[in-house]
């Protein structure tokens, strides 16, 4: 931040003002857009015809859905993160992320719990998880912990976007008349007095405390959804905190995605600097070597002893079925990220966008591979069902669906950058004020 | 297919001419409406006074949709009752007639059974042996635990059920349930329209309902009225045995047996104690059985 001491505050607000969309930005949305109409196509036929448009049965009764469910509350980690956890340690250089990771924290749950809606047998019977719930269900627990931290993590995108809107209402100059109307609903009552400063500043230590418990127990309730069961690859003690390590390692890969593709497109250079690839990459590789150690446990043991009920579903996954993508996973999404990364060299923008977008890749297929080769393992063998019963491979359906959720995830941010500040105004001011 | 429809028309012919013969009116069969032609194809009835009688097909009508027991009855399960059930693995010859007909009368969709018939082989050097499998009704049912609705649920008859009125298809119950016992109603069950619209009743788990779990459910519509379950009644060669653990007794029709005594003298066991899901079926071990293990191929290879 030393260079940008040099700035004006006003020439700070006019190079992070939010921008129309450029004919890339216009393209890039329609592609959104296209990809989200042709799931929510996929999504009438399943409404019509059933469940059965999907590749899942009776075996396999958890598809990529519920691994895609997993990648987005995994990814939604990350809003608690950079903004919670460096903050609480007092780490200013992360301040410009805080909004990105934010965003991305807020969308993800919010197509985490379409998916979850997306893979039930009766969405119309939603209701019945208020009107009939039972606290001992792990999903009631999902239920309540993702609805809290959904509450949480949009005010904490909420409570530093209103000095923000004071600065976007104070240039009227610079937005049409729709954008006006939004930022006057949102943020009219915001004075900037002190009290009010006060206030906030309150509010947002609270918020940013209370999420990091509830953070961890929508990740760690996810994995129960699995290690509450008897099935080999499941039935794990270790699966909380191997969760929780693979989804910072997600999320902070996904900010890093995000840092490269907003300073590339916004040309926001002097305020996302290599410094903060460099300090991201150093978090990044200390996560990725975190989950390494988690998935030793996780593999590695079970193997050493090969208990009956485990031997076919990890000798399948080594070696077997699944080894491709499981490799894969392995090396794209955890050992090559750390290989680069612990080099100076690799901590650049670039190197650092690429290692952002294998370590997204990777644990996307991860989570696949959580779910599905373990369903194809079950206790007692597979028998007396059709042939297809006995494989899987999502249909068209499924993938339009997953990839779609996806897109309208990233279609929510890229809207999200067109109305507000990607990197917070107000605060990039303030700490430059600060460093002078 | 056929002869199951023809077989359900016996049946409805033979309940309504039960009633009928009750009120005492003259023909039970004349038609109440004249535009009723009939078709020139009769069908054979017994009547209540054992003799048999020839009805025009045209005439018959459809059994009304008698009231089931309550929701809420049903929840509770059967007042004094504790329901077991004992398979003899030394008498299984994977004839698959209890799964048919428990296909047939739960109307599970082609291709799913809730009773399976698995080819087992407990090791390398050990004997092969066909076991059947319903669901296990578990005392610490893994299923009732993970049900985010209470559409399934546990009964004080010791029976676990499925409302699928109720369920959300999220598909935990079949993760958590380490039997497999579980399937899903992935498409519209194509049933017939008498049975389709008929009322529904998680005692009798029919209709099947799209978006919904179903499994094995020990009939207790059958065991309410003094009747056994499906499979234990098609099963010709008497493997399974269905009784009351109150009254100690267990039964596959023929022959009736002291149940604490039986699993005793015949060194009973249920699948997966290691587990502590505490099953309400136990199995008899496969030793003087009734037929080589071969025996039961041929029906394996005709199914496939």
């Amino acid at each position: 931040m030393k260079t940008s001491t040099l700035h004006l505050p006003d020439q700070i607000a006019n190079d992070l003002l939010p921008q129309r969309f450029g004919r890339r930005g216009m393209i890039w949305t329609a592609l959104l857009v296209t990809i989200c109409l042709i799931g929510a196509f996929a999504y009438y036929r399943q409404t019509t015809k059933g469940l059965v448009v999907t590749s899942m049965r009776d075996y396999v009764s958890w598809g990529i859905y519920i691994s895609n469910f997993v990648f987005f509350v995994a990814i939604s980690l990350v809003g608690s993160l950079i903004t919670a956890v460096l903050r609480l340690a007092n780490v200013h250089w992360s301040t410009p992320l805080t909004r990105i990771a934010e965003i991305i924290a807020v969308s993800a749950i919010v197509f985490a719990s379409i998916i979850i809606i997306v893979d039930m047998g009766r969405p119309e019977r939603f209701y019945h998880l208020f009107l009939y719930a039972r606290l001992q269900s792990p999903i009631m627990w999902d239920v309540i912990v993702i609805g809290t931290y959904f509450f949480i993590s949009l005010l904490l995108l909420y409570f530093p976007l209103l000095p923000d809107i004071k600065i976007l209402l104070s240039k009227k100059e610079q937005s049409p008349l729709w954008l006006q109307k939004i930022y006057r609903f949102l943020g009219s009552f915001w004075k900037g007095t002190k009290q009010q400063f006060k206030i906030s500043e309150k509010a947002i230590n609270i918020l940013c405390i209370t999420i990091i418990p509830v953070a961890f127990c929508i990740h760690t309730v996810t994995s129960w959804l699995f290690a509450t069961t008897y099935r080999p690859g499941w039935d794990s003690t270790n699966f909380g905190a191997y969760f929780i390590s693979g989804a910072f390692l997600v999320g902070a890969g996904g900010v890093v995605v995000a840092m490269y593709v907003f300073r590339r497109y916004y040309h926001l250079e002097k305020y996302i600097t290599e410094m903060h690839f460099e300090k991201m990459g150093r978090v990044v590789v200390l996560l990725a070597l975190l989950y390494l150690y988690f998935n030793i446990n996780e593999y590695l043991i079970p193997a050493f002893k090969m208990k009956k009920p485990e031997e076919s579903h990890l000798t399948n996954l080594f070696a077997g079925e699944f080894a491709p993508v499981f490799w894969f996973a392995i090396l794209v999404g955890m050992i090559i990220p750390i290989v680069i990364l612990l080099f100076k060299k690799g901590r650049k923008p670039l190197p650092m966008f690429i290692v952002g977008i294998m370590v997204v890749i990777g644990a996307w297929f991860k989570r696949y591979l959580i779910v599905t080769p373990t369903l194809l393992h079950p206790f007692l063998p597979m028998h007396d069902a059709p042939e297809t019963y006995y494989h899987y491979f999502p249909s068209w359906e499924e993938w339009a669906i997953a990839i779609g959720s996806l897109a309208g995830a990233l279609l929510v941010i890229t809207f999200f950058v067109r109305i507000f500040p990607i990197i917070p105004i107000h605060e990039t001011i303030t700490e430059d004020e600060n460093a002078a | 297919m056929k002869n199951e429809i023809a077989r359900r028309e016996f049946l409805t012919a033979g309940i309504l001419a039960g009633l009928a013969a009750g009120c005492g009116r003259a023909n039970p069969f004349a038609p109440e409406d004249e535009t009723v032609k009939a078709s020139g194809e009769k069908v054979k009835l017994l009547s209540v006074d054992g003799e048999i009688i020839e009805v025009d097909k045209a005439f018959l009508k459809p059994v009304p949709d008698l009231p089931q027991v309550s929701n809420a009855a049903a929840r509770v399960g059967i007042e004094g009752k504790s329901f077991v059930m004992v398979i003899d693995l030394s008498r299984c010859k994977n004839l698959k007639k209890c799964q048919s007909a428990c296909n047939h009368m739960h109307q599970i969709h082609p291709g799913q059974n809730w009773i399976k018939v698995h080819p087992m082989q407990d090791a390398e050097m050990t004997a092969s042996y066909w076991q059947p499998t319903t669901c296990m009704h578990c005392d610490e049912p893994p299923c009732v635990k993970v049900c985010p609705v209470d559409a399934t649920f546990k009964r004080k008859d010791g029976i676990v059920l499925i409302d699928s009125d109720r369920c959300i298809g999220c598909r935990f119950c079949m993760a958590a349930c380490p039997y497999s016992t579980r399937v899903f109603n992935w498409e519209e069950p194509g049933v017939p329209e008498p049975v389709a619209t008929q009322h529904y009743s998680c005692e009798t788990s029919v209709p099947q309902k799209i978006g919904t779990v179903g499994k094995c459910d020990f009939c207790p519509d059958m065991v309410r009225k003094g009747e056994l379950p499906h499979c234990v009644s098609a099963c010709p060669n008497g493997v399974f045995f269905f009784g009351d653990m109150n009254e100690d007794s267990v039964t596959n029709g023929t022959d009736t047996f002291r149940f604490t005594e039986l699993v005793k003298d015949k060194a009973g066991y249920r699948l997966m104690e290691d587990l502590g899901t505490k099953p309400r079926v136990y199995y008899l071990p496969p030793v003087n059985r009734n037929f080589p293990f071969e025996a039961g191929l041929e029906n394996e290879k005709q199914k496939s």
